[in-house]
């Protein structure tokens, strides 16, 4: 059962912050509240106030097409970003994820900074969000900073959000052209238990990996990227058997940077496993995508 | 200085089916709870209470929602839909009908849910696809019909939509 709490609806972030400062750990920011009420109904967190964020106007999407580089804000809805349409033509992996992340009622009203901040291990989003090398703006008393995903994102539950600190949005880099990307998880029912994504972006020459990003989201307390699995598909050519041989390293890489547990939805074996199988996968998809003239 | 009741209560003015409703909510209340126990709109049902079997689906401003898991005061300034408010003057709405001609329920539980989140898909997609269909309803749990009958529904709720529209322009 929910308890009673006070509302509070600033109209910037400036005054959220404030409140926050002021309130400290019996305050919590509010935005779509998918992962955050399912907490409180059930008593695992309780706070005085809820901070609602979605009257500041922190929704927005924007394509810079000149710097290459999607804005999200902190309260746009997955549903928003999923129909974005210069979303989709730039970012497809993203939508791509988008789709399949929860249910339709869920993207309707939860939102990215929500699902960021949140820090829940089983995010689709933030392993997505790692493999683009997307930064996160935010703010609070002192002033704004920026941090990358993966220095937002600390520990299970745990961000580097400061007391008075809020997600403002996300900047989102695009892949370079020619790039080839794949995101695929293993789910039962909602949950994803395994997140595997890989990015390649072609040489110069076109010919073999020039860079590779490979992540893996849900088997840890956060989501990763596995360098060990990255540096052995660097400068693989993309066509002839050196490049199988080189997936099923990284997949190898992948296997042992994983640190799953056991829980209901399988044993940490099982989710190593899967990981393995998936990262294969996702490195052959994305070496498709690469020879089809990219998807990125 | 505030009353406590008062610092945990919203006033709320929003269209629920149509119709105008003003009410002084408290903070806490879920939309479900406000719906069933305040207004006694009990189509929409409780069941998982975690967003995930789609039993309390309604729509707010013409989107889906876990009622269970949204707060009530969020519909201030709104419009919500729920499964009472589609029969016009005793006559069904063509989901609804679709749904009784295609025997698409059985003990009815999940039934609004599922017409609800119907309605919802056929504004993004009036001639849906099995895949769009499937990609919608897949949030939404039955437990005894099965989904064949289900799908049939929808795909005929969707081909009566069209027929109207194509006769309204006629």
């Amino acid at each position: 059962m929910l308890q009673p709490f006070h509302l509070h609806e600033p109209a910037t972030p400036a005054e959220a912050s404030g409140i926050l400062e002021r309130l400290g750990d019996d305050a919590r920011v509010y935005a779509g509240g998918t992962e955050l009420l399912l907490a409180m109904k059930q008593g695992l967190l309780r706070y005085g106030h809820l901070i609602n964020i979605k009257r500041m106007g922190l929704d927005a999407i924007a394509f810079d097409e000149a710097a290459g580089r999607l804005h999200l804000g902190a309260t746009a809805t997955h549903r928003a970003v999923e129909r974005s349409e210069v979303i989709a033509r730039r970012y497809p992996m993203l939508v791509a994820m988008e789709r399949h992340l929860a249910n339709v009622r869920v993207r309707a009203v939860g939102t990215v900074g929500g699902n960021l901040s949140f820090a829940e291990p089983h995010s689709d989003l933030a392993t997505v969000l790692l493999l683009y090398g997307a930064t996160a703006s935010v703010g609070g008393a002192s002033g704004r900073r920026t941090v990358t995903i993966g220095e937002l994102l600390v520990d299970a539950y745990t961000t580097a959000l400061a007391q008075d600190e809020l997600l403002l949005g996300i900047d989102v880099p695009a892949l370079p052209r020619g790039a080839g990307a794949d995101y695929r998880k293993f789910a039962f029912f909602e949950r994803p238990s395994v997140g595997v994504g890989a990015v390649l972006v072609p040489s110069a020459d076109g010919a073999a990996v020039g860079e590779a990003r490979v992540a893996v989201g849900c088997v840890g307390p956060v989501p990763r990227r596995v360098p060990e699995a990255e540096a052995v598909l660097a400068g693989t050519p993309f066509r002839g058997g050196g490049f199988e041989r080189a997936a099923e390293r990284a997949a190898e890489a992948v296997h042992r940077a994983c640190d799953p547990a056991d829980d209901l939805y399988g044993s940490a074996d099982y989710k190593r496993h899967l990981a393995r199988v998936f990262t294969g996968r996702a490195l052959d998809a994305a070496r498709e995508r690469v020879l089809g003239g990219g998807w990125g | 200085m505030i009353e406590p009741a008062a610092a945990h209560t919203v006033s709320i003015e929003a269209e629920i089916n149509g119709r105008r409703v003003r009410a002084a909510v408290p903070t806490h209340r879920t939309l479900l709870d406000f719906l069933r126990e305040d207004l006694a709109l009990t189509a929409a049902k409780r069941a998982c209470d975690v967003q995930v079997c789609g039993a309390c689906t309604v729509l707010v401003d013409g989107l889906p929602v876990s009622a269970c898991t949204f707060l009530a005061f969020e519909i201030n300034g709104r419009t919500v839909e729920t499964c009472e408010g589609l029969a016009r003057e005793g006559v069904l709405h063509p989901i609804q009908q679709a749904f009784v001609d295609a025997g698409a329920l059985q003990c009815g539980y999940c039934t609004p849910g599922m017409i609800m989140i119907t309605k919802a898909l056929l504004a993004d997609h009036p001639r849906p696809s099995v895949e769009e269909i499937k990609a919608y309803l897949h949030g939404n749990i039955c437990r005894c019909t099965g989904y064949k009958k289900i799908l049939d529904a929808v795909l005929a709720a969707a081909e009566a939509a069209g027929d109207q529209k194509e006769g309204a322009v006629s």
